[in-house]
């Protein structure tokens, strides 16, 4: 078990031409990824790595039954590619791409309402089940199958706590990157829900940085609901305020945003907080052997 | 990016938003000029700067005749200005907005900004005038109002008229005020604005709603449709070394600390500068050399972070991930050469062939560290640095 993706899920590449993409694409099928159409208009009819390209997603999900897209179109496309994902009702649209104009994405967003296609991202690095499927640009190697959860804003920030895990022997059931961009289609909240209910997964590693307060309400939705233990990590603690720190959604505004805040609600939502992280995956290690989950999460 | 008021005006004239008439002047003799030209009995000298406070901070300045705009122009052109915005080290006023004096009867606020719990736009408004809007956040959350919109009808009449009876507008400058509003959400959807406040808006003795400041921020991510908004960028008001840094695509930031930090990946850049701080270190900069690391980068960031003097130490923290250890090593032993560096440099790699990229590091020749984990990396720089 695992959330969102697994071995039966069949990919579809958006802007698979493109030259990210394209290496990208290359990584996936290594990993073993079940990669079964590409789209690029007015590329349809070619074939890149044995996938065939399709011009629009519409006709690449009727040929293949594609159920899952990912996202490699420039940021000025990106937005209308999410639309066409959605339109021809897939069950996940994942967007890698990063700088989509924030206005472009509250248009989405509204567009999505009541559709049935989920939004991972945009600015995320993707979506990950070990040794079952990868989408998206993470290295799979620093990835082991288990039953840690993982969930974060960041990309390089996920894959420094995700490779301190596997080091360790403990295997994640899924890895989701939710982005760094102010507007995301999925949010802390629903991949929490989902680690809450999957059988295969044990404990949850969250992931937050500085901006907005997904982190806070995410820290009000586990103290209610989550029967799983969480631990986790806040970016930031050092930014200065009224700085955007890479990530679009990386900004303390009006004293909002601040690590401290969010380190305060995750704590009082029982929630432990690493210190650094490079002690990510020790803190998770404790407190998995305080609830006697460790010998159950540990893989090898 | 942000814009100067007399910018921001000049967008808002193109929605049909009231605003003073005035000129920018970059001497005295403009600013003297530009007072003529208005032929008002009083003129606003007001120094143009890239933050808010300039007012409490003496930077806006009511002038009676020429003579007195003269003396006042003079004053604040080379002035250093510091308010809560700028930090303590201020920001030098070169241009100054010359604008006809309004008959002011009441001060408000007015505010887009966009809303990440519920990623609609939102208009705020607030009686509450000319003072800092986070203050009355803080203190008197009930005096100010929001509109959500919605993205598909835009802002409506109706909201707008909602607003400004909220905002306790006189009935009879309602509509006025209504109409004002929509056009200040269409320039801040037309040209991607982030942000855009109004404070003050005012009603003026003569029956008139006029936007008597202007502070716009636009997304980054859409200036590349926006030609015009991209013209007022004016890089004096940024920080040299960040402009430098936009040129190869890096996304740095100055901070005041002493150890330069290079990291991929914005999160993990974040917690790079965390983890200093966390050993007693202090970061001098965020800097995000991005997903694919390449030598050129990482000589342009060596550059960019030793071109700050307070800089006695660096911090290389790389996820390589999908690249290769070695590369990345090759590429900061080429850039540590070709900057000649002299001050002490920590380097932390993770990702294929690490073993391989450390030997590099360690049998380059040069005063190069090899940590073993970020951790051990702060520590080490720390330690170095002193």
């Amino acid at each position: 078990m695992s959330v969102y993706i697994n071995k039966d899920t069949k990919v579809l590449v958006q802007g698979i031409t493109g030259s990210t993409a394209l290496f990208h694409t290359k990584q996936m099928l290594e990993y073993g990824t079940k990669i079964v159409a590409g789209v690029t208009p007015g590329k349809g009819g070619t074939e890149v790595e044995g996938v065939p390209v399709f011009n629009t997603v519409e006709d690449a999900v009727k040929a293949t039954g594609a159920n899952v897209s990912v996202i490699y179109v420039p940021a000025p496309f990106a937005a209308d590619a999410i639309l066409e994902a959605v339109e021809a009702e897939l069950d996940m649209a994942i967007c890698i791409t990063e700088h989509i104009p924030v206005l472009d994405m509250v248009k989405v967003k509204r567009y999505m309402e009541g559709k049935k296609t989920r939004l991972v991202g945009p600015n995320c690095p993707g979506v990950i089940t070990p040794d079952e499927c990868k989408i998206g640009i993470m290295p799979g190697y620093i990835h082991k199958k288990g039953h840690v959860g993982v969930v974060s804003r960041s990309g390089t920030l996920t894959y420094e706590a995700t490779h301190q895990l596997s080091e360790e022997g403990i295997g994640q059931s899924t890895a989701v990157g939710i982005g760094g961009d102010p507007v995301n289609g999925t949010n802390f909240i629903d991949v929490l829900k989902e680690f809450n209910e999957d059988e295969d997964t044990y404990a949850v590693v969250m992931i937050g940085e500085i901006g907005g307060t997904a982190e806070e309400e995410a820290a009000e939705w586990v103290k209610a609901n989550m029967t799983k233990p969480v631990v986790g990590f806040i970016g930031g603690q050092t930014a200065p305020e009224g700085k955007r720190m890479g990530h679009a959604g990386a900004i303390i505004s009006g004293g909002k945003g601040t690590a401290a805040d969010k380190i305060k609600a995750m704590n009082e939502a029982g929630i432990e907080v690493a210190d650094t992280p490079s002690v990510i995956g020790e803190t998770l290690i404790k407190v998995i052997k305080e609830k006697g989950l460790y010998d159950a999460c540990k893989t090898h | 990016m942000n814009i100067h008021e007399y910018q921001g005006k000049q967008v808002l004239k193109q929605y049909g938003v009231s605003v003073p008439e005035g000129h920018v002047a970059f001497s005295p003799e403009e600013a003297v000029k530009a007072a003529k030209e208005l032929g008002s009995d009083v003129v606003v000298v007001k120094a143009q700067i890239h933050a808010g406070g300039r007012g409490k901070a003496g930077g806006v300045k009511l002038a009676k005749n020429l003579d007195e705009v003269r003396e006042y122009a003079k004053e604040l052109l080379g002035k250093v200005l510091v308010t809560h915005q700028t930090g303590p080290e201020g920001k030098e006023v070169k241009r100054l907005y010359i604008e006809a004096g309004s008959n002011i009867e009441k001060e408000y606020y007015l505010g887009l900004v966009l809303d990440r719990e519920t990623s609609l736009v939102n208009l705020m408004g607030s009686e509450e005038g000319g003072m800092d809007i986070e203050e009355v956040a803080a203190n008197t959350p009930e005096r100010i109002f929001y509109e959500e919109i919605d993205p598909v009808v835009g802002l409506t009449g109706f909201q707008a008229r909602r607003m400004a009876f909220n905002m306790n507008i006189p009935a009879k400058l309602v509509n006025k005020a209504a109409k004002l509003m929509l056009g200040l959400y269409q320039a801040y959807i037309e040209k991607d604005a982030a942000i855009v406040e109004i404070n003050p808006l005012v009603v003026t003795g003569d029956g008139q709603v006029v936007a008597l400041d202007a502070k716009f921020n636009f997304d980054a991510n859409a200036l590349y449709r926006h030609q015009d908004i991209m013209e007022m960028r004016d890089y004096d008001e940024e920080d040299a070394k960040e402009i430098e840094a936009s040129k190869y695509d890096l996304s740095y930031i100055s901070l005041d600390g002493n150890i330069g930090c290079m990291v991929n990946g914005a999160g993990l850049a974040m917690a790079t500068m965390d983890t200093i701080n966390y050993y007693g270190g202090s970061p001098a900069n965020f800097l995000d050399v991005g997903g694919g690391a390449t030598a050129e980068k990482v000589t342009e960031a060596f550059k960019i972070i030793l071109s700050d003097k307070n800089v006695k130490g660096i911090f290389v923290n790389i996820f390589g991930g999908i690249m290769k250890c070695d590369i990345i090593a090759e590429g900061v032993i080429q850039a540590a050469k070709e900057v000649s560096l002299e001050v002490p440099l920590v380097v932390r790699l993770e990702g294929t062939n690490v073993e391989l990229g450390k030997k590099l590091l360690n049998e380059s020749g040069l005063n190069i560290v090899a940590a073993g984990t970020m951790a051990d990396g702060a520590k080490q720089i720390v330690e170095l640095v002193g």
